[in-house]
């Protein structure tokens, strides 16, 4: 028999007003193994808490009902309460509901106190099936891994390293650094992105906390929050790294060439190679794709011009498996490949159609035509330039529905570099709406205009080469006029989609991603850089298109949530998971599909069944895993699975209540 | 509809103000069992935000609705219970990651299972209430009890027919399944 005691709280008016709370106690004290039952003006203020502690204590009673606000509002007050003050196990209370969906919702109090006093009978019939439970800490390994190291990787590695936790920073390319260093100028500011990632990538580089892995890539992550085993694969390099001095000799010799990734296919590049003079780490690399020494196995003259001695054509792929306690996923994105999908526009058959970031080369004075304005076919600098927005975007029927966000002001920027560098040059953009929110955006816009560019509204139908130049078919919609330019070199602002290495990280941490791939925060308000698996964080445009302010401010707070994670040290488990009763489990695995954390999995155990020793297949969830969702505990055949907390008898004892 | 009057423990029926009444009118019981993340939030912020419904609805907060369990539903029905709401967080918001998809298609089949069994189709709804749509969770009540009340009590629904006038729970339509495999070659 147990002794429940049950609190009903006026709160103020709040309740009062529209419930007799006298009523609901007096009604309560008739309940079954109720012992006690009053009344309080304010629950869960400090004497309210202690009248509690005090009945209790008074009273023996060995669990508590408080009907009073939502149990969203003060469950955990009134946990820590019963943990600080009194002998009963936190989770010997229920919270009886009756401010938010009774007193708040119901005028009348004839109908709001019978309400009040089933609330009341449902939470007493489940108290009363409670069990103890307890909280076990799991210990926090204090290292990080942060996936993908553009801007938001780096910024988020350097934030956590210098509050002195290890980081491993994994990379799918030759270097670190990703879209951020490819760019020219950074709006609204127009300084040299080089000049301010360049020095977040050597200081990344140089960190004695930061590990860099790059050509890596996580192929596997087991484990939960604190303890996450992570493989990584780093693809053979076929130059010894602790070796190789960085001279750049081999580069020099080296015969064979292929198109230059990091100038977005806008030159060349050598098949051992480093993809930007500022590379971190400054050493190259050998593309064994191109390499003719790796393909036909002739040539070999960067190994006999190699001071060091440093090429290794026998390198292979290592991989390592690691602990970490908490992981970054910052993936960054892709341009959408344009040429499959706007046909109209040529599908990439016309060069001097370029994309956004093929122009940021074009106008860095770092790329191929070393900052001089040149269109890709024959290197004039082109009069007239025509720039498309939105393409891809906001676009369902061809691409994604959704903003990139960051185009209105890198086209901005880009019309203005192109104004200010080709001074006869003529500009137009064709835009569907002009979406410069961010501090001083608007005047960067404003300013672009000012400059000379013409903005028209409205989409570019169809575009033909004629004469040596690009017609651009649109219409103005603001005029209803169909507009035609005859551009030399047109730049297509395109589509940010999530990153192409995206799906497999999310495949291998079972990590949600929305319908347009991007990773899914666990609020989109209040919880913006979790994620709902615990322990894995977002930073970037991994979690949706974001221009590089929004992206770094994002890191720090990922990174911020990391340290706060590390600098405890242990977490407290959640003791509301999911119980698998042995002798009922018929180990049929049902809720191992279910489960959406990978939490349950099937294991051999030894029980004593009819006085003998057996040995049999049953489910075993982990503690760590498990977030309590109890959709095994449905598909369970054999009702072995409850969950702790919301358990089936204390659920159908609540019903019960109700009708009785 | 009697039943419950009778079936109510008289302590408790006798404390509660509105049962002091000789004849006490019918009114229905209507179960919702709420999603902690959405729609018990949503119900939160229908009170926060003073919204009026009817006093007839009881929520019963699980985690997730992928933690009902279509028993939890016959039991309220074979306990009075004159309707059942089932809510979650929409498609693709749940805090789970999944449970809402495995409810969905649960209670779904159940609804069909319930209509079978000659339950009006209205008695048992599933919706999804995401934790800012206070409205949609009052406009859900509001409409449920309304329906319900039409319905009258779930005894309505109940046939009134003598144990043999039950017919075989293999209806003529599955009556071929019944049959020997052997009988059935032959068909």
């Amino acid at each position: 028999m147990s002794r429940i005691g049950v609190f009903v709280c006026h709160c103020g008016t709040n309740i009062a007003a529209t419930v007799d709370v006298q009523a609901v106690a007096d009604a309560a004290r008739l309940m079954p193994n109720v012992a006690y039952a009053t009344t309080n003006k304010y629950t869960c203020s400090d004497p309210g808490q202690q009248a509690i502690a005090d009945a209790i204590k008074e009273h023996e009673l060995d669990r508590i009902v408080i009907a009073s606000c939502s149990p969203r509002m003060h469950e955990q007050t009134f946990r820590k309460m019963l943990a600080e003050k009194t002998s009963i196990n936190p989770y010997l209370l229920e919270i009886a509901n009756i401010r938010e969906q009774c007193s708040w919702v119901h005028k009348d109090k004839a109908v709001s106190t019978p309400k009040a006093i089933d609330l009341v009978a449902m939470a007493v019939a489940k108290v009363d099936t409670d069990k103890n439970l307890y909280t076990s800490t799991i210990p926090v390994n204090r290292k990080v891994l942060v996936v993908g190291a553009g801007i938001a990787g780096i910024q988020a590695a350097i934030d956590v390293a210098d509050a002195g936790f290890p980081v491993t920073l994994v990379e799918r390319n030759p270097s670190i650094g990703g879209k951020m260093v490819k760019l020219d100028k950074t709006f609204p500011t127009m300084d040299c992105s080089a000049c301010i990632c360049t020095p977040k990538m050597s200081e990344a580089g140089n960190h004695p906390n930061i590990t860099i892995k790059t050509l890596s890539e996580v192929e596997k992550v087991t484990g939960y929050i604190g303890n996450f085993e992570a493989t990584i694969r780093e693809r053979a390099k076929y130059i010894d790294y602790d070796l190789c001095t960085g001279c750049g000799a081999c580069e020099t010799k080296c015969p064979s060439k292929t198109t230059n990734e990091f100038d977005e296919g806008l030159s060349l590049r050598k098949a051992i190679y480093k993809p930007f003079a500022q590379a971190v780490p400054s050493k190259p690399t050998i593309d064994a794709k191109t390499c003719r020494k790796l393909t036909e196995g002739k040539c070999g003259v960067c190994a006999k011009i190699c001071p060091t001695g440093a090429i290794r054509y026998d390198d292979t792929d290592r991989t390592t498996t690691e602990t970490f306690g908490a992981i970054i996923l910052a993936t960054g994105y892709d341009l959408i490949d344009w040429t499959k999908i706007y046909g109209e526009y040529g599908g990439g058959r016309y060069p001097d159609i370029v994309t956004g970031l093929q122009f940021e080369r074009l106008v860095n004075a770092s790329g191929p035509t070393e900052g001089h304005i040149q269109r890709p076919s024959d290197h004039a600098e082109p009069k007239t330039l025509a720039i498309i927005k939105c393409v891809g975007s906001r676009d369902p029927h061809k691409g994604v529905s959704y903003c990139s966000r960051a185009c209105c002001m890198y086209s901005a920027k880009h019309a203005h570099q192109y104004l200010d560098k080709v001074k006869d040059g003529r500009c137009f953009v064709f835009y569907m709406d002009v979406r410069c929110a961010g501090k001083g955006y608007d005047e960067f816009y404003m300013n672009t205009l000012h400059d000379g560019a013409v903005y028209v509204r409205g989409r570019v139908s169809k575009i033909y080469p004629e004469n040596g130049k690009l017609v651009c078919m649109g219409e103005d919609t603001l005029s209803g006029q169909v507009v035609r330019v005859d551009a030399d070199m047109v730049v297509l602002e395109t589509a940010m989609v999530p990153n192409e290495g995206a799906s497999q990280i999310a495949g291998v941490l079972n990590a949600q991603r929305g319908p347009e791939g991007f990773f899914t925060e666990a609020h989109p308000k209040l919880r913006p850089v979790k994620t709902n698996t615990a322990g894995v964080y977002l930073a970037g445009v991994a979690q949706g298109p974001k221009d590089i302010p929004d992206t770094v401010a994002q890191a720090g707070a990922a990174a911020s949530k990391v340290i706060g994670l590390l600098a405890r040290g242990q977490i407290e488990s959640n003791p509301m998971i999911v119980q698998v009763d042995n002798a009922k489990c018929s180990g049929c695995g049902a809720c191992t599909d279910i489960c959406p954390y990978g939490a349950i999995e099937l294991t051999e155990v030894s029980l004593r069944e009819n006085s003998r020793k057996v040995t049999r297949t049953v489910a075993k969830p982990n503690p760590g895993l498990c977030q309590g969702c109890g959709a095994c505990t449905v598909a369970c055949r054999s009702g072995a699975a409850d969950l702790l907390g919301f358990t089936n008898e204390g659920i159908m004892r609540e019903m019960e209540a109700l009708l009785r | 509809m009697n039943q419950i009057t009778e079936n109510t423990t008289p302590a408790v029926a006798d404390a509660s103000p509105a049962s002091n009444g000789a004849a006490k009118e019918w009114q229905p019981k209507i179960l919702a069992f709420c999603c902690n993340w959405c729609t018990y939030a949503g119900a939160d912020l229908a009170g926060l935000n003073r919204m009026e419904y009817p006093a007839d609805i009881r929520l019963l907060r699980v985690p997730c609705s992928g933690r009902v369990n279509p028993q939890y539903v016959l039991k309220a029905y074979q306990n009075g219970v004159d309707g059942v709401l089932v809510c979650g967080c929409h498609p693709g918001d749940c805090h789970y990651a999944t449970g809402n998809y495995y409810a969905k298609r649960r209670m779904l089949v159940y609804k069909r299972l319930l209509e079978y069994l000659g339950l009006e189709p209205d008695r048992f709804i599933v919706r999804w209430i995401s934790g800012s749509e206070a409205g949609k969770f009052r406009d859900t009540v509001i409409e449920a009890t309304e329906r319900i009340r039409e319905l009258g009590p779930l005894s309505n629904d109940l046939p009134h027919l003598a144990p043999e006038d039950i017919p075989h729970p293999i209806s003529a339509k599955f009556e071929w399944l019944a049959t020997p495999k052997n009988a059935r070659e032959g068909l």
